[in-house]
């Protein structure tokens, strides 16, 4: 039982990064009938976002202590953070710190800017060409968003830790009634969770409840119709691409304390995240984000020891796996509707 | 010709031509000098070029012609590859068993995976063949060690049985070769300061480029070739017409996996290891780019495609600053620098990014690739002449309709 407990809570932080980009990635072929293949890219910008923000709030200048010298009997030289200077010194090291959770403010209009620029510089002009021709054009971008983050940050991957309140895991285990340290999980990874429902949330909530997102559905329904009725359906769709931009960005974001962001992360992500939307049905949301933590938990699972044990090379292979027995007996995906992607 | 009209004749004679002469063509700059390093006629470089042409040509069947776009091409290579490795580990050095056998389980390879990917078509068919080449992949890197050897991958070893040859007496790895012809062999000829390098392993494999172009032309002109394209520009009329397009993409699926099986199997001859980032799903994303870059759809084009990036991986991303700063020396140091600065995330490490807008050009402009390109400035400069050239492309890159 407990093992059972802990496969579930480890497939949920992958689940939910597969679940947020497929989210995007389903927004954009829902509303705009475009097969983005730089999503992954999109992913790997917002990493770098938390990146490059946790760099200009340690950007720091250099005095030296006459007080102390090094061991070659130099005076010492200590570097003082502008923050520090700025917020007090209590204040600016704890910004510092929390230097992840606060670049999702500075990742949000970077991604919906890139977005925005993204879909009005050059997806635009691909509505009407076939989804080979878009697909194409977007792994062109792919490679060129890509290589331009390896030319600016190297080819290594930069730790980039989350605050050290979540340093630590927190202990199920004795929740339950299970025995101390059975089932124990990072903090990071709850918020991870936490933070991708919360998202996931907020898009749903965004669709349903706001006369924006009434008009945004009445166009993935019908959007010629929707047009005549002498609605700019064009430019909501242009916002609905930054705002994917800005769900994966965030997921990239966020995620960077679990794994170090390097510049292809975007492209490992990016084929589970098509067979995750492909597996969900194409163009439905809910179906994404079913698919994301079914397949990440899927994951997990076949990771076990045991699993392993019988069935080596397993966990590498199951999502493909799935998907082509998921693709093979339900052409639509899990929940597809009809007449979506079906020539 | 050879069952040819008069144009696809001289088509072939060209390519046959470049073929041959590619250790000349390629080496256009005197040994020492400054433009040394953009000559391309090295054995090894000359070897990937028409290796990787006879990828993207089988390629371009499924692409270009059946309009089935796959993601997962270079799982065959890598079957390819693995089962010539294994020939010449268990038979014979000699390269012809292990381009066969490459080349069979290549097509029984590409015939599993077409059977089931091809239920599905347009993004699905993508994402279908995608995931059977990341499951190979994975399956060679961890499941498959015993066959595949994992991460470290294949070469040949002395305690090889190899069945045919032998123990080798000097207790040296033998080299493959053909009937004892040694694949590494290369004749060097010096013309005054150009040194030219004639390698047996190149003339073979540009040889099977030759027959892999042929029969390419072949299929291009063929009835079959014929329903391929119908296939292309409209299969639903096809299916009311009461024809069954499945058997006909199948074969166009096996084809084009039986070619990526004969260039696996030549990676293998012409440098005797296999790992298994070959089938890693951006090695099949390469010979997209190579199609798509040279024309999808043309004859010549998918050769032109694997020719420049090949190429240019191999000459681009050898100039880094310092080749830089040497050329534009000439001028005043602040207008140097300001040049360098400009150009150098455009090579050495940077070629791809190169690579990445010249195919987003190539895709949102050009959609006919280089060759369509080609053909423009053609028509630009001799108005007059009915462009015949033209004719051809056309007919085969007829686009399905936007939905």
């Amino acid at each position: 039982m407990d093992a059972i407990i802990l496969q579930i809570l480890n497939g949920l932080d992958k689940g939910s990064a597969y679940a947020l980009i497929a989210l995007g990635l389903t927004l954009i072929f829902g509303t705009l009938g475009v097969v983005n293949f730089a999503h992954g890219a999109l992913f790997m910008i917002g990493a770098f976002c938390a990146v490059t923000f946790s760099r200009l709030l340690s950007l720091s200048y250099e005095t030296v202590d006459p007080t102390k010298t090094d061991f070659l009997g130099n005076p010492a030289k200590i570097n003082t953070p502008y923050v520090q200077d700025w917020f007090g010194m209590q204040t600016g090291s704890v910004i510092i710190d929390w230097a992840v959770p606060l670049s999702i403010l500075f990742a949000i209009p970077v991604m919906l800017a890139v977005g925005v620029i993204m879909e009005r510089g050059l997806i635009k002009h691909f509505y009407h060409r076939p989804h080979a021709d878009q697909i194409l054009v977007t792994f062109g971008l792919a490679i060129v968003l890509q290589e331009i983050i390896k030319f600016y940050y190297g080819a290594n991957p930069i730790p980039t830790p989350a605050p050290a309140v979540f340093a630590g895991s927190f202990d199920f285990g004795t929740l339950m009634g299970f025995d101390p340290n059975t089932i124990i999980y990072p903090y990071w990874r709850l918020v991870y969770f936490a933070f991708a429902v919360a998202i996931i949330a907020g898009v749903f909530a965004f669709l349903q409840f706001t006369t924006f997102g009434m008009v945004v559905r009445a166009g993935m329904a019908d959007r010629e119709t929707v047009g005549l009725l002498g609605i700019n359906i064009d430019k909501r769709f242009t916002i609905m691409f930054g705002i994917a931009a800005a769900v994966a960005g965030l997921a990239g974001v966020m995620y960077t304390p679990i794994n170090s962001p390097n510049y292809h992360m975007g492209m490992d992500f990016l084929v589970l995240s098509f067979v995750v939307v492909v597996v969900g049905g194409m163009g439905s949301l809910p179906g994404a984000v079913l698919a994301g933590f079914v397949l990440g938990i899927l994951e997990s699972f076949a990771s076990m020891a045991i699993v392993l044990e019988t069935i080596p090379g397993l966990n590498q292979i199951i999502i493909y796996l799935v998907a082509i027995i998921i693709l093979l007996t339900r052409p639509r995906g899990l929940m597809g509707r009809k007449g979506v992607m079906e020539e | 010709m050879f069952g040819l009209n008069k144009k696809d004749f001289s088509l072939l004679l060209i390519v046959a031509g470049l073929l041959l002469f590619a250790p000349f063509l390629l080496n256009p700059f005197p040994e020492g000098s400054a433009m040394a390093q953009f000559n391309g006629g090295y054995p090894d470089l000359m070897q990937r070029l028409v290796i990787f042409g006879i990828f993207a040509v089988g390629f371009n069947i499924l692409f270009g012609l059946t309009g089935y776009l796959s993601f997962g091409h270079a799982a065959f290579l890598g079957v390819g590859s693995y089962a010539a490795i294994w020939m010449m580990k268990l038979l014979t050095m000699n390269v012809v068993p292990a381009i066969i056998m490459a080349v069979i389980f290549a097509g029984l390879f590409a015939l599993v995976v077409g059977y089931i990917s091809l239920r599905r078509s347009g993004i699905y068919f993508s994402i279908l063949t995608l995931a059977f080449a990341q499951m190979s992949y994975a399956l060679a890197y961890s499941v498959l060690t015993p066959i595949t050897g994992g991460e470290t991958g294949l070469q040949p070893k002395l305690a090889d049985p190899r069945l045919l040859d032998g123990a080798s007496d000097d207790g040296r790895i033998p080299q493959a070769n053909l009937f004892g012809l040694d694949m590494g062999a290369s004749y060097e000829m010096a013309v005054g300061p150009w040194l030219f390098t004639f390698n047996a392993g190149y003339y073979i494999a540009a040889a099977f480029m030759l027959l892999a172009f042929y029969i390419a032309i072949r299929i291009f002109r063929s009835p079959f070739g014929m329903m391929l394209r119908a296939i292309k520009s409209n299969q639903q009329r096809l299916n009311y017409t009461g024809l069954n397009a499945r058997p006909y993409t199948l074969a166009a699926f096996v084809i084009s996996g039986m070619y990526a099986g004969l260039a696996g199997g030549l990676l293998v001859a012409m440098d005797t290891q296999v790992g298994p980032e070959r089938m890693f799903w951006t090695a099949s994303g390469e010979v997209v780019l190579m199609t798509i870059l040279g024309g999808a759809g043309t004859l010549i084009g998918p050769v032109l495609g694997a020719g420049v990036i090949k190429y240019m991986e191999n000459i681009v991303s050898k100039i880094n600053s310092t080749i830089l700063h040497d050329w534009f020396a000439f001028l005043p140091d602040g207008i140097e620098d300001l040049l360098v600065t400009l150009i150098y995330p455009f090579v050495g490490k940077g070629w791809h990014l190169t690579l990445g807008i010249m195919f987003m050009l190539v895709v949102i402009f050009l959609p006919g690739g280089l060759v369509e390109g080609g053909q423009r400035i053609a028509r630009l400069f001799g108005r007059g002449k009915k462009d015949e050239a033209a004719a051809e492309t056309e007919a085969a890159k007829q686009q399905p309709p936007a939905e």
